[in-house]
């Protein structure tokens, strides 16, 4: 199945960035295969207001099934409830750690946002 | 001073907050109601309104303040996608199996409605704030006041102006910062008063309000409170760039712990009006050139 990984860098192996909305890069992973792709997120880092439901949307548009993040605000969780898209919050490490630990059933599956806006 | 019968918008603002701004411009607002029955103060900081702390006027009328915020059919939608595309605030979201909206972000553009092909979205009409006309003495005062929790004031800013458009002897207390809600504050006046303290911070936000009003190609100059606090940086700032310094008012416990009872300075201690009169004079004098 798709996901999106929150990274810091372009590389399975960069560090989760805690952030959703405001993350540098989304890395969306194929979990069966290992095959990934990074995607920019520079319209959101710079977005005054509604990165998080922009942020929603992209993932939205990228077909994926779940996002593993840091953290997830409210706009963004309404956002990503409404499209049907499983939030999977305080992944820690790499990106490669992160889909493992995804995999394994070891990330804990948001309900609610976990922070403020701009946070 | 003589009366005239000029319609002047002189706003009051500063860049960094707590320099003064309602001091000076409610003084001054005071001293000019003494000699003129068309001085009208109004508040545009609407996140926290506090003119009439000293002002203590008699209010006659309030209203609210309304924005138009997107209601969706969605069973009308078709999902085009449209209405979220041209939205600049990502207040408008289509997520395939239904379209959300944030009111919070909304600007009240109506382009969503515009684009929209079936016509499923209309307005609905929000209140965001508050409005209140009165006046202290002969001097009119306006506030504006936003809703708690309402994140946008330049709706608010422009009706508070709405109020009193074009006519008499108009001073805006403006909002602390130098963004959005300032700028609003300010747009269309005859002359900014940055009033500012000489010290590094006073100094910072000071140039960010000096490159701002370049930019809106207003007349300004500065005041500079409890002078005699800080370092000469923003008078060195102010020779460099030919910024007129129209005013000083000293460091003075006395003022403050005026200030600090709800009082006028001008009432407190009268012979600081003639200040304030002066100032205005040099205000009008560059207005005129």
């Amino acid at each position: 199945m798709k996901v999106l990984v929150t990274s810091e860098d372009k590389h399975l192996d960069s560090p989760v960035d805690v952030r959703f909305a405001r993350a540098r890069y989304f890395i969306v992973v194929e979990t069966e295969t290992g095959e990934y792709q990074a995607i920019e997120n520079s319209q959101n880092l710079n977005a005054t207001q509604g990165a998080g439901v922009q942020a929603g949307q992209a993932a939205l548009d990228l077909g994926v099934e779940a996002v593993i993040t840091g953290h997830v605000g409210p706009k963004a969780f309404a956002t990503l409830l409404a499209a049907d898209i499983d939030v999977y919050v305080e992944a820690t490490g790499s990106v490669r750690d992160a889909v493992q630990a995804f995999k394994a059933g070891s990330l804990s599956r948001a309900v609610r946002p976990d922070v403020e806006s701009h946070w | 001073m003589t009366q005239n019968q000029e319609n002047l918008l002189i706003a009051v603002a500063s860049g960094k907050g707590g320099t003064g701004k309602t001091t000076f411009a409610t003084n001054l607002a005071w001293t000019l109601s003494g000699d003129s029955d068309r001085v009208i103060y109004m508040d545009c900081d609407v996140e926290e309104p506090n003119g009439h702390l000293f002002l203590n006027p008699e209010w006659s009328a309030a209203r609210e303040v309304k924005v138009g915020i997107p209601i969706v059919d969605q069973d009308r939608c078709i999902h085009c996608g449209k209405c979220g595309r041209i939205c600049r605030f990502n207040a408008i979201a289509d997520l395939g199996t239904r379209v959300m909206t944030f009111h919070d972000l909304c600007h009240s553009c109506g382009g969503c409605m515009l684009v929209c092909p079936v016509q499923a979205i209309t307005e609905q009409w929000n209140p965001i704030g508050m409005i209140r006309r009165g006046h202290s003495g002969a001097l009119s005062v306006i506030q504006g006041e936003l809703n708690i929790g309402h994140p946008t004031s330049p709706p608010v800013i422009r009706e508070v102006k709405a109020e009193a458009s074009g006519t008499g002897i108009r001073i805006i207390d403006c909002p602390p910062g130098t963004s959005c809600p300032v700028m609003e504050s300010v747009k269309g006046s005859d002359f900014v008063l940055l009033v500012t303290e000489s010290t590094p911070f006073g100094l910072f936000d000071l140039r960010m309000m000096v490159e701002m009003l370049g930019l809106l190609k207003l007349k300004l100059g500065v005041a500079i409170n409890r002078k005699g606090l800080g370092d000469r940086s923003v008078y060195q700032f102010c020779e460099q760039r030919q910024i007129p310094v129209l005013m000083e008012l000293e460091d003075d416990r006395k003022i403050a712990e005026a200030y600090s009872r709800g009082e006028l300075a001008v009432v407190s201690f009268p012979h600081l009006k003639e200040r304030f009169r002066k100032l205005m004079q040099a205000v009008l004098k560059r207005i005129r050139t």
